[in-house]
């Protein structure tokens, strides 16, 4: 079995070993993925602290309110790090094409897990795509917009429409993260299986690739005739 | 700052109703400051400084006799000084004692996360809890006179308490009790009221000051402090007093509506994924190459 098997840190993604084991996530992949997911659950669990006194008590979980307080911003921060190496990571890979409009159209099926029935799909299919654009975009407003309450008494009264939308965007760019990464969690963990091992171990079955994202799996075993 | 012997009336960020709400009512106190008889002797900034221990800081010139451009974290009551031009081209010099106008509606606390960081107090009096406050800085976004200040050091907010150490005693505030011409006057809502629009009627009568009225914003459920003004239709001129202020409906929508209709999203996303489970369960790869053995095993392998 493969088990056992060590991967190499510098192993680029989609390097196809033996037994029909394919890298999907890299060391660096991985590891910004899991900084990225630690450091917007602490956001998560502070900012939901801060949203309501009925979750108050979560940042207690963290310190208290005043710890929550003073690291909530330093994490958001950390977490617009990840989310800028993400963006390096994979800014190639998450570009909308002509596949991913064809299986919009299809997704039906895809939630119905009619699979069989869906356009071939690249390294990512159009639904991780809209999750990465969705956070990319959202963590930029959460930035501005965080920075805008971090600082709010430089924020003169006489612009003090400024801190009433620095409110309003913080919320409402959270709470369209906060659905996004509902799906996300769901998605990675319960629903398609093997997508969360291949983000903590990097490996998926060249099986699973075909599957869900056969057109990678074409592109990346293309010239190479020892698979499959 | 105090937690005196006060009932309280209301509590920031508390999940439920205030305990002991309505078991003791007392008189609503007020603060009635006539600006027409203030001189900006600011005996009232340095009484307030001595009662609640901070030392004077040093003042910023800028041009005028106002020591400093706004109140800060330790410096909770200045006189705002306006120098305005009549509309007959003459010029007089407005001055405002500037504080915590203690709103009966107030947006500080309406903003605060945090469970017990301000308390509203059944006689009116709206005070910070600094040992429950967690520095967020959102009472900043909820005052419609930018009142709250932080303190870097501390990470804590601060502001007028209108004495509430004093007057939980029995006692007049700090300034009241400094100031040498009378214009500041502490009682009940009722009686402040009642001597504020005397002084006014007064003013428009006797010294054909047409203009003269009390501000008592409604916008704000009306205040702990008023103010005698020569003219109640420009509170702007005497140093930037909002004409109508009002909790931002922003901070209210956030504090109300959207709370609900956030936290009914966030329960239908996970009660949504939990139906699609059940309904649907998970993507199972499809067994139609089982010659390679170990695919099936690294499916689902840790």
């Amino acid at each position: 079995m493969t088990a056992s098997r060590v991967i190499s840190p510098r192993e680029p993604g989609g390097t196809i070993h033996r037994q029909g084991i394919i890298t999907r996530y890299t060391l660096s992949e991985r590891v910004n993925h899991w900084f990225g997911a630690l450091t917007y659950v602490y956001c998560l669990m502070t900012g939901l602290a801060f949203w309501s006194p009925y979750m108050f008590w979560l940042a207690a979980l963290v310190g208290g309110g005043p710890t929550a307080r003073s690291w909530h911003p330093w994490f958001g921060l950390a977490f617009t790090a990840s989310m800028v190496v993400m963006y390096i990571h994979w800014d190639r890979d998450m570009q909308i094409t002509a596949a991913d409009l064809r299986w919009k159209d299809a997704i039906q099926h895809y939630i119905r897990n009619e699979d069989e029935q869906l356009p071939p799909e690249g390294r990512f299919n159009y639904g991780q795509k809209l999750f990465f654009w969705l956070m990319l975009f959202g963590i930029i407003l959460l930035l501005i917009s965080g920075i805008g309450l971090w600082f709010v008494e430089s924020i003169p009264g006489s612009l003090r429409w400024l801190r009433y939308l620095a409110v309003a965007i913080h919320v409402a760019t959270a709470l369209a993260t906060i659905g996004a990464f509902i799906i996300h969690v769901y998605m990675g963990t319960a629903m398609v299986r093997g997508g969360f091992t291949s983000i903590i171990r990097g490996e998926v079955s060249a099986n699973w690739a075909k599957t869900h994202h056969r057109l990678w799996y074409e592109q990346i075993t293309k010239g190479t005739t020892s698979e499959k | 700052m105090s937690q005196a012997t006060l009932a309280v009336r209301r509590i920031s960020g508390h999940a439920g109703a205030a305990p002991g709400d309505d078991v003791e009512r007392d008189y609503q106190v007020c603060k009635l400051i006539d600006t027409t008889t203030c001189i900006g002797c600011k005996a009232c900034e340095v009484a307030c400084l001595e009662w609640n221990g901070y030392t004077f800081t040093d003042t910023v010139f800028d041009n005028s006799y106002q020591t400093m451009p706004e109140t800060t974290w330790n410096y909770w009551n200045l006189i705002k000084f306006n120098e305005h031009e009549r509309e007959d081209g003459s010029i007089t010099l407005l001055m405002r004692k500037d504080q915590c106008m203690h709103c009966a509606d107030p947006g500080c606390l309406a903003a605060c996360p945090a469970d017990g960081a301000i308390v509203q107090y059944t006689n009116g009096i709206v005070d910070f809890q600094q040992q429950n406050c967690i520095g967020c800085g959102y009472c900043v976004s909820g005052c419609p006179f930018d009142i709250p200040k932080f303190n870097p050091a501390t990470k804590k907010m601060f502001k007028c308490t209108l004495c509430v150490d004093r007057v939980s005693e029995g006692l007049e505030p700090a300034c009241i009790k400094s100031c040498p011409t009378g214009c500041l006057h502490f009682g009940s809502k009722e009686d402040m009221t009642f001597l504020a629009e005397t002084r006014a009627k007064q003013l428009r009568e006797n010294f054909g000051i047409e203009k003269a009225g009390v501000y008592d914003p409604a916008g704000v459920g009306g205040t702990g402090v008023i103010y005698v003004l020569h003219d109640v239709n420009n509170p702007e001129a005497y140093g930037g007093l909002p004409k109508d202020p009002h909790v931002p409906w922003v901070v209210r929508f956030w504090k109300g509506p959207a709370k609900w209709i956030g936290n009914l999203a966030m329960l239908g996303g996970i009660l949504g994924v939990t139906l699609h489970y059940l309904r649907f369960g998970p993507k199972q790869i499809p067994p139609d190459d089982l010659e390679n053995g170990p695919d099936q095993a690294a499916g689902g392998r840790l």
